[in-house]
């Protein structure tokens, strides 16, 4: 027998195997089917329509028209506002995404700190701005007149003399949004952190105290930290998520676009070539940019998750 | 075996060991620090039963001088005003709601469970493509969806509005990162008792899975809610809450109180479920727990 049969066959054999595998498997298909259908049919399929579009020129009207990498090339080399909207997102995303998911998990911590029935109210308060749907308040709370809180507040306290417009003047823009960011930031990721913390076996706690554990911090570093790596990885996919994607923010409560394009984020300016000049061609190209610093960070942060969980 | 017996009694009230002033102090903090949050909520709050003289008092009151319902009557009878009686959207919303919840439950919690704990032929490209989903996030997928759901002729229907709803990466996501905790020991256990992965999945797996999937109701709850019925579904008898009460809120006489008045309303039924689903997580803790 030669090199060459042993290969073919092997190859064979692998297929056979396969199928087998899956045969044996097929209780696994069945209860992963339900949600698959949906799944590939609502989500997976319009992603792979979605891939192509970059590299056309579509205004939703007329059939889209392959023009290369024009876009891309137009994106990088001419687009200013583009390139402003990348330092604008690195910003915004290097402010909310760590302060908030540090945050995140503090205050899930300190939380659990407390006696079971005020747990619940606790959790409420920090997680309900991220149920609200509140920007109406912030724009009064942050008015430019003297009825804004914020500035009637500061003037009663004669900390300034006139009103500042948080929300015009370019240096206040994007830190106005951030703050708004943040607060309504206490979301998805703190709440599967909160979960993670119920999920700790309690005689993980109890052997703990038998092996010497005395104060709350050895307690978080050597028995909390190392069984919450699901909950944490969950909680930095979110937060890459709303750090790099937020935009609405901004679009509701500095107006669009923002003053001197201060609170541009990617995401706005996706917004502004597809919903407002319908080139979806372009705005299409701008996402899948997008995507790919996302991609890039998860990469990054989960492998810098895995080498201290385990 | 006297000595553990007392550190397994200390450490199981967990108060015993550590000092009432660190919690006292925790407590002060996440106060201070939870009054600072809710207070755009508690603003928004005051303003809906704030008259509209009020609004512009400067310089602006914390609280309501003459409290009235009258924002919330403006809405209301914006809302009566359309062709389809204020009920049906009631209906719509809570229907659209419910089904969303429900299907989004059993099925993500049965993927995640046939995710987290099983070798098959592509179990590891479908982990990857779950993460990678949540991370393409593209304006062109929502006309790329509406082009598929009009292919299948779902375009003003209540199918519209809730089959894409369904199948959620971040709740999958998050069932899955939970369920993958639980030791493979016990699912072998199962196994070995003869029970089949779909036993094992529901009767063993679920029933410890208890503050995951009180999380994921509250999640689930809360998208399906706000789900704005505006470019799938045209007909007045098809649309939801959310895309009915914003246009009231556009529309009324002093827009700034009955946005908030809106706001207001459309807020409660998800902090009702929050309370509900948290409250289980809480009782469920007090007697039961993954055992290896």
């Amino acid at each position: 027998m030669s090199a060459g049969d042993i290969g073919k066959r092997s190859k064979k054999e692998e297929r056979h195997m396969l199928w087998q595998s899956v045969k044996k498997n097929k209780v696994c298909y069945l209860m992963l089917a339900p949600f698959m259908i949906f799944f590939v049919v609502f989500t997976i399929v319009p992603v792979i329509m979605s891939l192509p579009m970059g590299f056309t020129d579509f205004n939703m009207v007329q059939p889209p028209e392959f023009v290369g990498l024009s876009n891309y090339t137009t994106l990088f080399l001419s687009d200013k506002i583009f390139i402003r909207s990348i330092r604008v997102t690195i910003v915004f995303a290097l402010f909310t995404g760590p302060v908030s998911y540090v945050l995140c998990f503090l205050l899930a911590w300190l939380i659990n700190e407390l006696p079971p029935k005020l747990r619940t109210v606790f959790t409420l308060i920090f997680y309900a701005p991220s149920m609200a749907n509140v920007y109406t308040v912030w724009q009064l709370i942050f008015s430019g007149d003297m009825n804004g809180y914020i500035n009637s507040f500061l003037m009663n306290a004669g900390l300034i003399n006139s009103p500042i417009q948080w929300l015009t003047d370019g240096n206040y823009v994007l830190g106005a949004t951030i703050v708004v960011q943040l607060w309504i930031s206490l979301g998805a990721g703190f709440l599967a952190l909160r979960a993670g913390f119920q999920n700790i076996d309690r005689t993980m706690y109890e052997a703990g105290a038998i092996e010497g554990i005395r104060t709350r911090w050895q307690e978080l570093v050597y028995i909390v930290i190392p069984s919450m790596g699901p909950q944490l990885m969950f909680a930095a996919v979110m937060q890459i998520v709303s750090s790099f994607t937020a935009g609405t923010v901004a679009q509701n409560l500095v107006g669009f676009p923002s003053t001197d394009y201060k609170a541009h984020t990617i995401m706005t300016h996706a917004y502004d070539y597809g919903w407002v000049r319908y080139e979806m061609g372009y705005a299409a190209a701008i996402c899948m940019v997008l995507f790919i610093v996302m991609f890039a960070m998860n990469r990054l942060i989960s492998r810098i998750l895995s080498r201290y969980m385990d | 075996m006297a000595q553990v017996n007392t550190a397994r009694l200390r450490a199981s009230n967990r108060q015993a060991g550590r000092k009432i002033g660190g919690t006292a102090a925790i407590f002060i903090f996440l106060t201070l620090l939870g009054l600072f949050m809710l207070m755009p909520i508690y603003l928004t709050v005051i303003m809906s039963i704030k008259p509209v003289e009020e609004l512009f008092i400067f310089p602006p009151k914390m609280y309501a001088i003459r409290p009235t319902l009258d924002n919330f009557r403006e809405m209301f009878s914006v809302l009566h005003q359309n062709r389809v009686p204020f009920s049906r959207y009631v209906f719509n919303s809570l229907f659209v709601t419910v089904t969303v919840t429900a299907a989004q439950c059993v099925f993500s919690s049965m993927a995640a469970f046939v995710l987290a704990k099983c070798r098959f032929p592509g179990s590891r490209v479908i982990n990857g493509i779950i993460v990678i989903s949540l991370l393409y996030q593209s304006n062109v997928i929502y006309i790329m969806q509406y082009i598929v759901m009009a292919k299948l002729h779902m375009i003003d229907t209540y199918a519209a509005l809730i089959f894409p709803a369904i199948a959620s990466p971040m709740g999958l996501f998050l069932m899955r990162q939970s369920i993958g905790q639980v030791p493979d020991s016990m699912i072998e256990a199962a196994k070995v008792d003869g029970a089949g992965l779909f036993r094992i999945c529901w009767q063993i797996v679920m029933p410890n899975q208890k503050p995951a999937l009180m999380t994921l109701i509250i999640f689930a709850f809360q998208a399906a809610w706000n789900i704005q019925a505006g470019s799938v579904v045209f007909q007045e008898q098809y649309k939801t809450l959310p895309t009915v009460v914003s246009q009231a809120a556009s529309a009324g006489l002093a827009r700034a109180g009955v946005a908030m008045a809106a706001a207001v309303f459309m807020l409660v039924p998800p902090i009702v479920i929050f309370m509900l689903a948290q409250r289980q997580v809480i009782e469920t803790m007090a007697h039961s727990g993954i055992k290896e």
